[in-house]
């Protein structure tokens, strides 16, 4: 227990609680413009109050409660796309290991040309042929994914099929459908863990990124990407507007990177004896 | 004659050689196994000697239908094994199991020893749950272990006792031939004795036959009852166990013979120490693929590839030194 | 006589920090080693014999292991108290290793000619021509055909047993005083084996080094060492000169290891057998650490470690059964 990384997992559990709680954490609205308010700054700024902590946007919004729903945009976002892409990756990177011979390179060829492809420009463009939305940024981050995991996952597989056990598991009398479940994915698991952990922090870019650009979210609904292009324009005058989303996005990407990276030396059986 | 339990006949692998990352350029073919013959009788042991890159290992994947040969058969009790229906491959597999020879290598991390031990019972549908259990538990206690021990991981086995996981996994569906692939080479020396011992008793009690690869020739005097000594892909001698100890007839057994260290200070061996190394499969050398190698060597050697003959009765050696008795 | 020692090792302790506790993987071990000597130490997996080595080249993984107490002493100097860089000096000049597994031994990026230039560079500096010209003398001793052109090629380019000999090349291109050969030839097949053993046997005898020869294989032993220590969970439990050992083994434990390794002369039969296993670091018996799965244990075993007794002739054994009545 004293070995957890408690730094990444406190950001984490931040991030997740703010999500989850977040309609119950502040009586503002996350949509609902108030010009009055408009443009003040954080609490600690001259002219800034207590009643908006890190300050309003350009329509009067309070920039706290609007993180607060971004991380629930941003977390939902991840939890799909990684669901999908990553689902897809581990089938995909499995079936391809295993079987091998032309099915394994067929499959590493449309691999190798979804990575070469460029996701930003063909997000956008499914963004105009599908509009804007939820599902529109899961499947082009999703396309990011699924190849980048399949990859690895497929090296992963060819060490694990060539131990002993798989050779008994055919001895024994198991289908090559039994052997890929039983035998190959729960020790790829760990890998596979690990992958979603330490692509957590690239499906948040991602996601912020594409709706910077306006391929993601649609406004008014706040994602943290969103909030760093709409406070762009006033980079001089009200700093805050971009600089706390973020710092929002570099602490939580870290976060899981850390995270990532510990829970892969915790996981690698050489290095769990010591 | 009645059947043998195995039968291998001019068994054939060749595996091809490529080259080259865009075109795979054919550079050849390693003839892992080249047209070998040999039986087990049931209940008993055929030892099978030879050092690395000999074919030995590549034989037992194609007797464990884990490989198909480039021709040649294998037959159980008379039926050719490759080329079954699904079915038919289903009861071979029952009958025909097998033990690495590397324990941290065998047994899945994930599943527990019971599912380990269950594997071939649960994928036939051998019985009902509490029937598989019940097997299992009787498993573990013919192999030395304790019913609890069901419930464990690999992890929290040494390398002797997951050995007889292994064997236990391996004598789940009763069968008739199990492939022993070096089963002891990769443990201690004071456990060594006991799983041979084990094997041993198992075999008395269950009637087992064993196909057992080893380098180690001590392991296989004690074991086996007939003994094939493979060099580059082919058998060079194949006697009755005691027949071939007692009268080593082919140059290539006799420097097998002569590299065992000596079991005292005072007993140097006369040694036959071979020159060089193991020619490459690929090009293996004309005639007698030992001539490179060998003390004895004649012109005929590197002319004509011997033949396996007897020389005495049940004794076979393929030699020009030895013509037919 | 003890003029000619050249390593001394005096109660050596070496222990591993773990998060899971210490462990004391080399407990109390001392043995001496004479110019032109070769001692096979003996054990199982896990026995410390291994550990042993490293701590005499000072090998062990930073950290995680430490000498904690005793004296190695080469030509009468405590290495345990040299600094680092000194140390680097001893390491290949005075003390060769060569270790198990010929794969990992050699550099694959580096053709072997680098890296026998290299070592020999390091304790002869001299012209490029003659650190060249004694590489290939190296080659040549451990009869690699055609030494010149392997100067030239990478260890993939050889077979296992070709590579043990250029391991064996590198280890011999200093005249080191001691070498030091940790199942040199478990990973070589059998024949392949033969010829490294004499090969060695040969380098030896021509250059008067001493070998600690560790292995787990008696029959190693037999062909040989001169003298043999026979170590249990972090100790040497018996030693003495190879023949009295073989012909008359005192301590239960080299009993049943002797015995319990099948024989070529043997027909079928059942082999001894020593049950269950050796005992976890973690978890060390109080008394005698064997007397668990020994077959003459007394009560006296359970509560006290022996100390060890003479059989005669520099023949010792470390069990109360060799304890002479008052």
């Amino acid at each position: 227990m004293r070995n957890l990384p408690w730094i990444p997992l406190t950001i984490i559990s931040v991030m997740l609680f703010m999500g989850i709680f977040a309609p119950f954490l502040t009586s503002y609205s996350p949509i609902d413009q108030s010009l009055p308010d408009k443009l003040l700054p954080p609490f600690w700024e001259e002219g800034g109050s207590i009643k908006h902590l890190f300050g309003t946007d350009i329509f009067g919004r309070d920039v706290l409660t609007r993180l607060y729903h971004g991380a629930r945009v941003s977390l939902i976002v991840t939890a799909l796309a990684l669901l999908v892409g990553g689902g897809v990756g581990l089938v995909i990177g499995i079936v391809s290991g295993y079987v091998g011979g032309r099915l394994d390179s067929l499959l590493m060829r449309i691999v190798d040309a979804a990575l070469a492809f460029p996701t930003i420009l063909f997000a956008l463009l499914l963004a105009v042929t599908m509009g804007q939305g939820l599902r529109t940024i899961v499947i082009a981050i999703s396309l990011l994914l699924w190849a980048r995991f399949a990859r690895v996952v497929r090296g992963e597989v060819l060490a694990v099929k060539e131990r002993d056990y798989v050779a008994l598991a055919k001895v024994h009398g198991c289908s090559p459908a039994r052997i890929m479940a039983t035998h190959i994915l729960p020790n790829v698991l760990n890998t596979f863990m690990v992958l979603l952990t330490l692509h957590v922090g690239v499906v948040i870019v991602a996601e912020a990124s594409l709706s910077f650009l306006g391929a993601g979210i649609p406004p008014p609904t706040p994602s943290w990407g969103l909030m760093v292009a709409e406070g762009r324009g006033k980079i001089s005058s009200a700093w805050w507007l971009s600089l706390i989303p973020g710092v929002a996005i570099t602490l939580v990407v870290l976060a899981f990177n850390l995270f990532g990276d510990w829970l892969r030396d915790r996981l690698d059986p050489k290095l769990r004896q010591l | 004659m009645t059947e043998p339990l195995l039968r291998v006949e001019n068994l054939r692998k060749y595996f091809a050689h490529t080259k080259g990352i865009l075109a795979a350029k054919n550079m050849g073919q390693v003839k892992a196994v080249d047209d070998i013959n040999f039986t087990i009788a049931t209940g008993e042991t055929l030892g099978l000697v030879g050092e690395s890159g000999c074919g030995k290992t590549t034989t037992s994947k194609l007797i464990l239908h884990l490989e198909n040969p480039t021709s040649g058969k294998v037959l159980l009790q008379g039926k050719p094994i490759h080329g079954m229906e699904r079915e038919a491959l289903r009861d071979y597999r029952a009958d025909v199991q097998a033990v690495f020879q590397d324990p941290w290598s065998s047994l899945n991390p994930r599943m527990t020893i019971g599912k380990i031990i269950s594997e071939s019972l649960t994928v036939t549908k051998w019985g009902k749950r509490a029937e598989i259990e019940e097997r299992v538990r009787d498993l573990l206690i013919e192999v030395g272990l304790r019913p609890e021990h069901a419930q464990q991981y690999p992890h929290e086995f040494s390398g002797g006792q997951r050995q007889r996981i292994a064997l236990a996994s391996a004598l789940a569906s009763k069968p008739k031939l199990i492939v022993l692939d070096e089963p002891v080479s990769a443990l201690d020396v004071s456990i060594r004795a006991q799983i041979l011992n084990l094997l041993k008793d198992i075999q008395e009690r269950e009637n087992v036959a064993y196909l057992l690869i080893a380098h180690n020739l001590a392991t296989v005097r004690h074991m086996a009852h007939q003994t094939a000594v493979m060099y580059l892909g082919q058998i060079v001698e194949y006697a009755p166990t005691k027949s071939l100890f007692d009268d080593v007839q082919h140059p290539y057994t006799k420097a097998l013979f002569s590299a065992v260290l000596p079991d005292h200070p005072d007993l140097q061996n006369d040694e036959i120490v071979l020159a060089g190394e193991v020619p490459s499969p690929l090009d293996p050398p004309s005639g007698c693929r030992f001539h490179t190698r060998c003390p004895f060597v004649m012109p005929e050697c590197s002319q004509e590839e011997p033949p396996l003959r007897e020389t005495k009765p049940g004794h076979l050696v393929a030699c020009h030194l030895y013509p037919t008795a | 006589m003890s003029d000619d020692i050249v390593l001394d090792v005096h109660d050596l302790h070496t222990h591993f920090f773990l998060r899971r506790g210490v462990v004391k993987a080399v407990d109390g071990v001392s043995f001496s080693l004479r110019r032109g000597e070769v001692l096979g130490l003996v054990g199982e997996s896990g026995c410390g014999k291994s550990v042993t080595a490293l701590s005499l080249l000072r090998l062990l993984p930073k950290g995680a292991a430490r000498t904690v107490q005793g004296e190695i002493e080469l030509e009468g100097e405590d290495i345990l108290k040299t600094s680092d860089r000194e140390m680097r000096q001893i390491r290949g000049r005075k003390i060769a290793m060569i270790l198990q597994d010929p794969q990992t031994s050699l550099n694959p990026v580096f053709s072997i000619g680098n890296q026998l230039r290299e070592t020999i560079a390091k304790h002869f500096p001299g012209p490029g021509g003659t650190v060249t010209q004694r590489a290939i003398e190296a080659l040549r001793n451990v009869r690699l055909a055609a030494p010149e052109q392997r100067m030239d090629q990478y260890p993939h380019q050889l077979s296992g047993g070709m590579k043990q000999r250029v391991v064996g090349a590198i280890a011999i291109s200093c005249e080191p005083l001691v070498m030091i050969a940790d199942e040199p030839t478990t990973a070589l097949d059998v024949t392949i084996q033969l010829q490294y053993l004499n090969l060695l046997k040969e380098l030896q005898e021509a250059s008067n080094m001493a070998i600690l020869f560790i292995t787990h294989d008696f029959g190693v032993v037999a062909k040989m060492c001169d003298h043999v220590a026979v170590m249990y969970a972090g100790r040497i439990v018996e030693r003495g000169p190879v023949r009295q050992v073989f012909d008359n083994p005192t301590h239960p434990y080299t009993q049943a290891l002797i015995a319990s390794v099948p024989k070529m002369g043997d027909q079928r039969g059942r082999l001894h057998t020593i049950e269950g296993q050796p005992p976890e670091f973690s978890d060390l018996p109080v008394g005698c650490r064997f007397a668990p799965r020994c077959a003459f244990v007394e009560d006296k075993c359970l509560s006290t470690y022996p100390t060890d007794f003479s059989v005669g002739n520099g023949h010792t054994s470390a069990c109360w059964k060799l304890e002479k009545p008052e």
